[in-house]
C-alpha cells in the first residue's frame, strides 16, 4: 500500500514539474549528455549498427515479420493510451488489429489488419500527457536508449506500468495463465531497436554525413518527432518563417 | 557548314544540361513538374555521377531559395551582422547546402512519387503535399514541401518536411546549437561551414 502510494506520489511529482518546465528544447545537463550521445555513438558503431546490417541481410519475409510482430505487442500499450486521449475510435481500431494480426496473423507475424483498414497507430503514456498539454520539461539523453525529455522519461515509467506485455514479462505476472520472463522483454525492445535502425541505415548515414553537430540534429529530430507524434499530425506547424524577405 | 550544324546542337546539348527548365509557376505543379525531372534525371543509368551533380546544382539554384533557407537558419543572430559577414555566410552556406544535397540525392533509388494536393496558408506561402509510394523496402513517406511564393511567377522551395520532421528547422537548431556552445560568435558557424565545404 505505502509503495503504491509513494509512486503515485513520484508520479504526481514528476507530472508537476513536466508541467513547470515545459520548454524541451532547454537541456537538463548538456555536457553530460553530449558525453552519453558519444557513448551511444559508440554503442551503435560497434554493437547496434552491425546487428542492423546483418539483419538486413535476412530474407524480407522474416525482417517484415520481426517488424509485424514487435509492432503487434505495442498495440496493447496503444490501447489505454488511445483511451487516456478519449480516441475510442482510434482504440477500437487498435484492438481489432490486435486481435486480427494475433489469430489470423499467427501471433502478429503478418499484418492482415491492415489490409481490412483497421490503422495501428502507436501511442504512449508520454503521448498521453502530451496529449493533456503536459510540457515535454528538459532534454537529456539516456545511455543506450538515446534522446529524451523528462515528460517521456516519466512516460517510459509509467508505460512499463500499463503496459500488459511489460506486466506479464518485466514483472512476471501471470494474465489468464500467460506468463513471461524479463529477458522476453528485453528480447523484444532489443529486436524492435534492431528493425528500427535497420529500417533506417541509410537515414542514420545520412544524417552523419550532412550534420555539422550531429546531437543538435538528432536533438530537433526527436523534439519534432514526438510533437508531430503527441498532435498526431505529419504536417509541421513551424511557421516561425514570419515575415523572412529576401 | 556542317562545323556550323555541330556547333548549334553542342551549343543546345551543354545548355539542357547547364540550365534547369523553367517550371509551371502553380506550387502544385511545379512541384510534380520538378520532382519529376529530377526523377528522370536521376535515374537515368546513362548520365554520369558529375553530371548528376552538376543537374543537382543547377536545379537546386534555379528552384530553391538557398539565400531564404541560409537566412532563416542563422535565426535571429542575422539581425546583428555586417552585409560583408552575412555575405561570406552567404557563399559558404551556398556551398554547404549544395554539397549536403548532393550527398543525399547520390544514392537516389527508383522511388514512385506522387503529388497529392496543395494548402495556400497566405499569399507568400503554399505546403505541397506529396508521398513516395510505399515499396517493398520501405512504408509509404509522406513530404510536404514550402514553397515560398512571394513572386508567384517564380516559386521557390523553403523547405522539405518529411513525415512532419522540418529539414529547414533541423538544420536552424543545428547552428543555434553551435552559436551557442560559442558565444554567439558567427566565426564559429564559418568555421564548421568551411570545415565541411573542404572535407
Amino acid at each position: 500500500m505505502l509503495s503504491k502510494t509513494l509512486k503515485i506520489f513520484v508520479f504526481g511529482g514528476y507530472l508537476f514539474f513536466a508541467s513547470v518546465a515545459n520548454a524541451s528544447d532547454k537541456e537538463c545537463f548538456e555536457k553530460v549528455s553530449r558525453g552519453i550521445f558519444k557513448f551511444n555513438q559508440g554503442f551503435d558503431n560497434v554493437i547496434l549498427e552491425p546487428l542492423a546490417k546483418g539483419y538486413n541481410k535476412l530474407p524480407e519475409p522474416i525482417r517484415n515479420g520481426t517488424g509485424n510482430f514487435t509492432s503487434n505487442i505495442a498495440t496493447l500499450l496503444s490501447i489505454p493510451n488511445h483511451m487516456l486521449q478519449g480516441e475510442f475510435k482510434m482504440a477500437g481500431h487498435a484492438t481489432g488489429s490486435f486481435l486480427v494480426n494475433t489469430t489470423v496473423g499467427i501471433l502478429g507475424l503478418a499484418n492482415p489488419a491492415s489490409a481490412l483498414g483497421l490503422k495501428n497507430q502507436k501511442e504512449d503514456i508520454g503521448q498521453t500527457l502530451g496529449s493533456y498539454g503536459v510540457g515535454g520539461g528538459c532534454y537529456f539523453v539516456i545511455p543506450v536508449l538515446g534522446p529524451t525529455t523528462l515528460r517521456d522519461t516519466v512516460g517510459m515509467v509509467g508505460d512499463n506500468l500499463v503496459d500488459p506485455f511489460a506486466r506479464i514479462t518485466w514483472h512476471e505476472r501471470e494474465i489468464k495463465s500467460i506468463s513471461g520472463t524479463k529477458v522476453d522483454y528485453v528480447g523484444l525492445k532489443a529486436a524492435t531497436a534492431i528493425d528500427f535502425r535497420g529500417d533506417n541505415m541509410t537515414n542514420f548515414e545520412s544524417l552523419e554525413k550532412n550534420s555539422i553537430d550531429l546531437y543538435a540534429a538528432t536533438k530537433s529530430l526527436y523534439l519534432q518527432n514526438r510533437q508531430k507524434k503527441i498532435n498526431n499530425s505529419s504536417e509541421s506547424n513551424d511557421d516561425d518563417w514570419g515575415n523572412l524577405d529576401n | 557548314m556542317r562545323k556550323l550544324f555541330f556547333l548549334i546542337i553542342s551549343v543546345f546539348l551543354i545548355s539542357k544540361i547547364a540550365f534547369a527548365v523553367t517550371y509551371n509557376s502553380n506550387p502544385k505543379i511545379f512541384i510534380s513538374e520538378l520532382v519529376d525531372d529530377a526523377i528522370k534525371t536521376l535515374s537515368d543509368k546513362s548520365i554520369t555521377k558529375q553530371e548528376k551533380n552538376k543537374f543537382i546544382e543547377e536545379i537546386a539554384k534555379a528552384n530553391v531559395d538557398i539565400k531564404g533557407i541560409g537566412l532563416y537558419t542563422l535565426g535571429k543572430i542575422r539581425k546583428d551582422l555586417d552585409e560583408k559577414t552575412i555575405s561570406e555566410y552567404h557563399v559558404l552556406f551556398e556551398k554547404y547546402f549544395l554539397k549536403s544535397l548532393i550527398s543525399r540525392l547520390t544514392d537516389y533509388s527508383d522511388q514512385k512519387f506522387s503529388v497529392i494536393d496543395s494548402t495556400q496558408k497566405n499569399a507568400k506561402y503554399t505546403i505541397v503535399h506529396s508521398k513516395i509510394e510505399e515499396g517493398s523496402a520501405q512504408p509509404e513517406i509522406k513530404i510536404d514541401w514550402r514553397v515560398y511564393t512571394k513572386n508567384p511567377q517564380k516559386p521557390l522551395i523553403r523547405d522539405l518536411i518529411v513525415e512532419g520532421l522540418s529539414l529547414a528547422k533541423t538544420q536552424k537548431e543545428e547552428f543555434a546549437s553551435i552559436l551557442n556552445s560559442n558565444d554567439m560568435d558567427i566565426n564559429a558557424l564559418l568555421n564548421k561551414l568551411r570545415e565541411f565545404v573542404s572535407s
